[in-house]
C-alpha cells in the first residue's frame, strides 16, 4: 500500500459513515460493484477522492457479471463507429495488460465462426470485412478441410470459418474482485448490502439507503440491469433496459479436449446463435440462449433453454453431449432498445450513467471506466494529480498457469497449500483460508466459490461441501439465509 | 511436477474406502511387499465414515457396525496388516505407465508401483448433472454432503432447513430422511419416478410419497422455496420447502483412470475390468464402486479382497493379458460387470443392472449367435440393485470369437 494512504472500509451490515456534515460527504458515489463499477472505483482511485462504491447485493460481480460467457473479445463484429466498438477495442488491451500485471487467468485460444450452411458461409467475407473496419486485419477464411484440420471434433456439416485470432478468454470473476480489490486497497470505501432506494440530488445528493443516507458531490450509476430505473432517480429516461436471459451448460474438464478455439456461431437473421467455448477453468461452456424478458430477477434455467442447448451443441460437437454436466446457470444481459452503451455525462446533475452494457462489458470495462471518469471531469469533477495505485496480485483460478496444489516451495513454506479439500477443482485450506481472510471477504459460499473454484467441480459438494461450508463458518462469517 | 520428491512402492492403492482397504490389508498380510494407500480425505474409511447406520460388517467382521465403526475397523487391520495408510494426500495425476504424482501437506511425490489398485469409489450425480432447470439456491444436496453436514459437522435444523423433500426412494434416499430426520428437519414428501417406494421403513412412519412422479424445476432466489413436480400421468404441482436432496444416481468417480488413459466400459462408465479386475492398461487394476456405482460397502470389500489376490499373482509374474472377449449390455440392461472376459479368469458371478424394474424377466447369454446361457430371474430385477448372474457359462466363450452379449428382457 502506499505510504500515507487510507485503506477503504468494507462493510455489509450496520450504519454508513456519518458524510452528513459539510465537506464529509463522498467526492463520488459509484452505484453498483458489477465489472463496470469495480472497474470505474478503480479508475477514481488513481485520483485524491473521497470514494465509495455501493451494492445492493452482498458481493461484487453478483449481477451480469458473474454469470456471462467470459470471453475477451476483440470486438472484431461491433457496431464500427459505435462508443462500444472502441471501448471493446481500448479495453481489450488494456485488460489484456491488466491480467498480465494481477494475475487474472487469460488464455489467448482465437475464435472460429463456424459456418454451417451456405448462407453463413456467404457472410464470412461480410464480418472479415466488418472486422477491418474495426480495425482487426488478421482475420482468415477458413476452408473445409482447414477447420476440421484445426477442430477435428467439429460435428459434420461444417462448411468453413472465419478465423479470428486474439479472441481469448478469461476469468470474469477475478477480473471484478481483482478491481474492487485494488480500488479498497487504494483508499474506496465499499458499502455491500447497500440497495440506494431512494435519491435526493442536490449539492451534495443524497443517495437513502436501509443502511443511511450517503452524501456525494458526483454519482456514477453503473447499475447494469437497473441502470434505467436508477436514472429515474435522477429524473432521467434516456433508455429502457430489457433483460436478455442467457442460459449456459458447464461440461466437465474431460470436454476439455474436443475443442481448441472458441467455437462461435455466425450471426445471421435467427439470432445469434450458441458458442462452445473453453473456460479458463478447464471445462467447456455451451450457449448461450438469448430471451428478451420482463423480469430482471429471472436468472432459473428452464427445460426447453437445456434442451435447446443441447441440440445444438449435439450438432456443433456431438462427442460433447456424453460428457457430464457439471453446472447449469442463467446470465441477464442489459439490452436496451439502442444499439450502443447507453454512457451518458448530466454535467448540472453532476451524474454520470454508464448503462446498457452488453455482454461486451467485462471486455471493455477498463476502457468504460476511463470514458467515465473523463465524463465526470467534463462535468466538473476536480480529478487532482494522479497517484499510484495500490499493487495486487490475484490468486491464479486458470488451469493454464501453475496452481498451489502443485507448487512445491509453496507447500514447503505453508503445508495448508498441500492439503486438497475440494478434490474436483483442487483447491488447497490454504486458498480457502486466504479467501476468507481476503480484503474483499466473500460473504456467501457462492462468492467462496467464485474466489476460490471450491465447489465448483463435478461433485457439487458431494465430497467437498461439508468441509468448505464448515471453513466458511469458522471464519466468522454467518450462514447466508438470503 | 518441479520439486516432487521420486520414490516407489510394490503396491499403490488409491482410495482407503472399503475396497482399498480390504485389498491392502490382504496384501499386505499375503507377504514381504511394501503395500501404500492414499486417502485424500482426512480420516480413512470412504464412504462408510459418514453412513451412521447399520448394515455393515456381518460378512466382513462377523458382527453388524455402523459405518462409522466398520470404517475405523477395515482401516486398523489394513495398518496392522502392514499396509501405510496415508490420509490428506491426493493423487493429482500419472507421470508415467504405473506412476502417480502426489499432492500432500509434507510436498510432491511421484510416486512409481509395480501395480496400482484404484479404489476411487463414486459419487451421486448433482442436481446439475441431472438438467434439473429452474434457480441456483441454498438448500439443494447430495446425501454424501448432508451425511457428512451432519454426521461429522454437527449441521443441525438451523442451517440445514425446515421442510425438506428427498428425491429417490431407494436405500440411500431412506438413509437421507433418516439423517434429516435426526438433524430435526422434517420431510416433507419423498419423490420417485418409480412405481413404487421402499417396502419397509423401520418403526417410523415413512414420509409422504410421490411414485410415477419428477422434479421439473427448484425455485426460490437465494434460499429454496419449492419444488415444481410433475406426474407421469400429467398433474404437476409444487411442494413447498427450503431442502432438497438428490439421492442415487451413482457415477463412478473415474477421474483418474481416466487420466491414465485406462479404458472405460461405456455401460458403467467406470474402468473397464475383466474378472481378476485387471483393467486395459498393464499393472493398472481396479475394484469397488469406481467400477460401476453403488454396490454395498461388504461388497466392495469383497472385491478389495478379490483383487488382492489378483495384484498377489500380477506380482508373482503372470502375464498381463493382451485383450479379451468384451461382454456387453443388450436389451433393458444398462450395464453388466466384469466387462471382459480372459483365458483363465477368475470364475466371479457378472453383476447385472436393469433400466426399470422388470418383474421375472429372461437372461440371455450368446456369442456370436451361439446361446451360452438362459434363465429366468425370480422375483423382480430393480435399476438401483444389481442382479448377480452365475460365471459358469464363461467357460463355453470362445476366446477367438466375436463380443459376449448379455440381454435381460421380459
Amino acid at each position: 500500500m502506499t505510504a500515507g494512504r487510507r485503506r477503504g472500509a468494507v462493510t455489509r451490515a450496520g450504519a454508513l459513515p456519518d458524510t452528513s456534515a459539510p465537506g464529509a460527504e463522498y467526492d463520488v458515489v459509484v452505484v453498483g460493484a458489477g465489472v463496470v463499477g469495480c472497474a470505474v472505483a478503480r479508475e477514481l482511485a488513481r485520483r485524491p477522492l473521497r470514494i465509495a462504491l455501493v451494492e445492493a447485493s452482498g458481493d461484487v460481480g453478483e449481477g451480469t457479471s458473474k454469470a456471462n460467457t467470459a470471453i475477451l473479445h476483440t470486438g472484431f463484429d461491433a457496431v464500427p463507429g459505435s462508443l462500444e466498438a472502441r471501448l471493446v477495442r481500448d479495453g481489450q488491451r488494456l485488460l489484456a495488460d491488466y491480467a498480465r500485471e494481477t494475475g487474472i487467468p487469460v488464455e489467448p485460444l482465437g475464435a472460429v465462426l463456424v459456418a454451417w450452411d451456405e448462407e453463413q458461409l456467404a457472410a464470412l467475407p461480410r464480418l472479415a470485412e466488418k472486422a477491418r473496419r474495426n480495425g482487426h486485419r488478421t482475420t482468415r477464411v477458413l476452408g473445409a478441410g482447414e477447420l476440421r484440420a484445426r477442430e477435428p471434433h467439429l460435428g459434420p456439416g461444417a462448411l468453413g470459418a472465419l478465423e479470428v485470432p486474439g479472441e481469448s478468454i478469461i476469468c470474469p470473476w477475478t477480473t471484478t474482485l481483482a478491481y474492487a480489490t485494488q480500488a479498497v486497497r487504494s483508499g474506496v470505501d465499499l458499502h455491500l448490502d447497500c440497495r440506494v432506494e431512494k435519491a435526493d440530488p442536490g449539492a451534495p445528493h443524497r443517495l437513502i439507503t436501509p443502511r443511511g443516507v450517503l452524501r456525494a458531490r458526483y454519482v456514477v450509476n453503473a447499475c447494469g440491469l437497473y441502470a434505467d430505473r436508477f436514472d429515474a432517480l435522477f429524473g432521467r429516461r434516456d433508455f429502457t433496459v430489457t433483460p436478455r436471459r442467457g442460459q449456459l451448460i458447464v461440461f466437465d474438464t474431460f470436454a476439455r479436449s474436443l475443442v481448441r478455439h472458441i467455437l462461435l456461431p455466425v450471426p445471421g437473421v435467427l439470432g445469434k446463435g450458441v458458442l462452445v467455448t473453453p473456460t479458463v477453468y478447464g471445462n467447456v461452456l455451451l450457449g448461450p440462449t438469448a430471451e428478451d424478458l420482463d423480469d430482471r430477477t429471472a436468472t432459473g434455467s428452464t427445460a426447453e433453454g437445456l434442451a435447446a442447448l443441447r441440440a445444438q451443441g449435439g450438432r456443433i460437437l456431438p462427442a460433447l453431449l456424453d460428457e457430464e454436466v457439471t453446472a447449469v446457470y442463467a446470465g441477464l444481459r442489459s439490452a436496451t432498445e439502442y444499439d450502443d452503451y447507453m454512457c451518458a455525462a448530466h454535467p448540472a446533475l453532476r451524474y454520470v450513467t454508464a448503462g446498457g452494457i452488453r455482454s461486451t462489458g467485462l471486455t471493455a470495462s477498463p476502457a468504460i471506466a476511463a470514458h467515465v471518469v473523463e465524463l465526470l471531469a467534463d462535468s466538473g469533477l476536480v480529478l487532482g494529480a494522479e497517484r499510484p495505485l495500490a499493487p495486487v496480485r490475484m490468486p491464479n483460478l486458470g488451469e493454464a498457469f501453475p496452481r498451489p496444489y502443485r507448487d512445491a516451495e509453496l507447500i514447503a513454506r505453508d503445508p495448508e497449500f498441500g492439503t486438497i479439500v475440494c478434490h474436483c477443482e483442487r483447491v488447497t485450506r490454504g486458498e480457502i483460508r486466504d479467501a476468507l481472510a481476503s480484503t474483499v471477504p466473500p460473504g456467501s459460499l457462492d462468492g467462496l466459490r467464485r474466489r476460490t473454484r471450491a465447489r465448483a467441480g463435478r461433485c457439487q459438494g458431494f465430497f467437498c461441501g461439508a468441509t468448505v461450508r464448515a471453513m466458511f463458518e469458522e471464519a466468522g462469517h454467518p450462514w447466508p439465509e438470503r | 511436477m518441479a520439486g516432487a520428491v521420486n520414490r516407489t512402492v510394490d503396491v499403490l492403492v488409491v482410495g482407503a474406502g472399503p475396497a482399498g482397504l480390504a485389498a491392502a490389508a490382504r496384501l499386505a498380510a499375503a507377504g514381504p511387499y511394501r503395500i501404500e494407500v492414499l486417502e485424500r480425505e482426512q480420516e480413512a474409511g470412504g464412504v462408510p465414515r459418514h453412513c451412521f447406520h447399520g448394515g455393515f460388517g456381518l460378512a466382513d467382521f462377523g458382527r453388524p457396525l455402523d459405518g462409522p465403526a466398520y470404517a475405523r475397523r477395515l482401516a486398523r487391520a489394513a495398518m496392522v496388516a502392514g499396509a501405510a495408510v496415508r490420509t490428506r494426500v491426493s493423487a493429482v495425476g500419472w507421470s508415467g505407465p504405473l506412476t502417480l504424482d502426489v499432492t500432500a501437506p509434507t510436498g510432491l511425490e511421484r510416486i512409481t508401483a509395480r501395480a496400482v489398485v484404484l479404489a476411487t469409489g463414486a459419487r451421486e450425480r448433482p442436481r446439475s448433472a441431472r438438467l434439473v432447470p429452474g434457480t441456483r439456491p441454498a438448500g439443494v444436496l447430495t446425501t454424501g454432503e448432508l451425511q457428512q453436514s451432519v454426521h461429522l459437522y454437527g449441521v443441525r435444523r438451523e442451517r440445514l432447513g425446515r421442510r425438506a423433500v428427498v428425491l429417490g426412494a431407494e436405500p440411500v434416499a431412506q438413509h437421507a430422511v433418516r439423517t434429516l430426520r435426526g438433524a430435526g428437519v422434517e420431510v416433507v414428501a419423498m419423490v420417485t419416478e418409480q412405481s413404487r417406494g421402499p417396502r419397509r421403513f423401520g418403526a417410523v412412519p415413512p414420509p409422504p410419497l410421490l411414485t410415477g412422479a419428477r422434479v421439473t424445476e427448484l425455485l426460490g432466489r437465494g434460499r429454496l422455496t419449492g419444488v415444481g413436480v410433475s406426474r407421469l400421468d400429467g398433474r404437476s404441482g409444487v411442494i413447498r420447502c427450503d431442502t432438497v436432496v438428490f439421492t442415487g444416481d451413482w457415477i463412478p468417480d473415474h477421474e483418474l483412470a481416466r487420466e491414465g488413459g485406462v479404458p472405460l466400459d461405456p455401460g458403467t462408465r467406470g474402468p473397464a475390468v475383466d474378472g481378476s479386475f485387471r483393467t486395459g492398461s498393464a499393472g493398472v487394476f481396479a475394484a469397488g464402486n469406481v467400477l460401476r456405482g453403488v454396490e454395498s460397502a461388504g461388497a466392495a470389500a469383497g472385491e478389495g479382497r478379490g483383487v488382492a489376490d489378483a495384484v498377489l499373482r500380477h506380482l508373482a509374474g503372470a502375464p498381463w493379458p493382451l485383450s479379451g472377449v468384451p461382454v456387453t449390455a443388450a436389451g433393458a440392461l444398462r450395464w453388466v460387470a466384469p466387462n471382459r472376459i480372459d483365458e483363465g479368469a477368475a470364475g466371479r458371478a457378472f453383476l447385472l443392472r436393469v433400466r426399470e424394474p422388470l418383474s421375472r424377466p429372461l437372461v440371455e447369454v450368446s456369442q456370436d449367435g451361439r446361446i451360452l446361457h438362459r434363465s429366468q430371474l425370480l422375483g423382480t430385477a430393480w435399476p438401483h440393485r444389481s442382479v448377480r448372474l452365475g460365471a459358469g457359462w464363461a467357460r463355453r466363450v470362445d476366446p477367438a470369437g466375436g463380443p459376449v452379449t448379455v440381454r435381460i428382457g421380459s
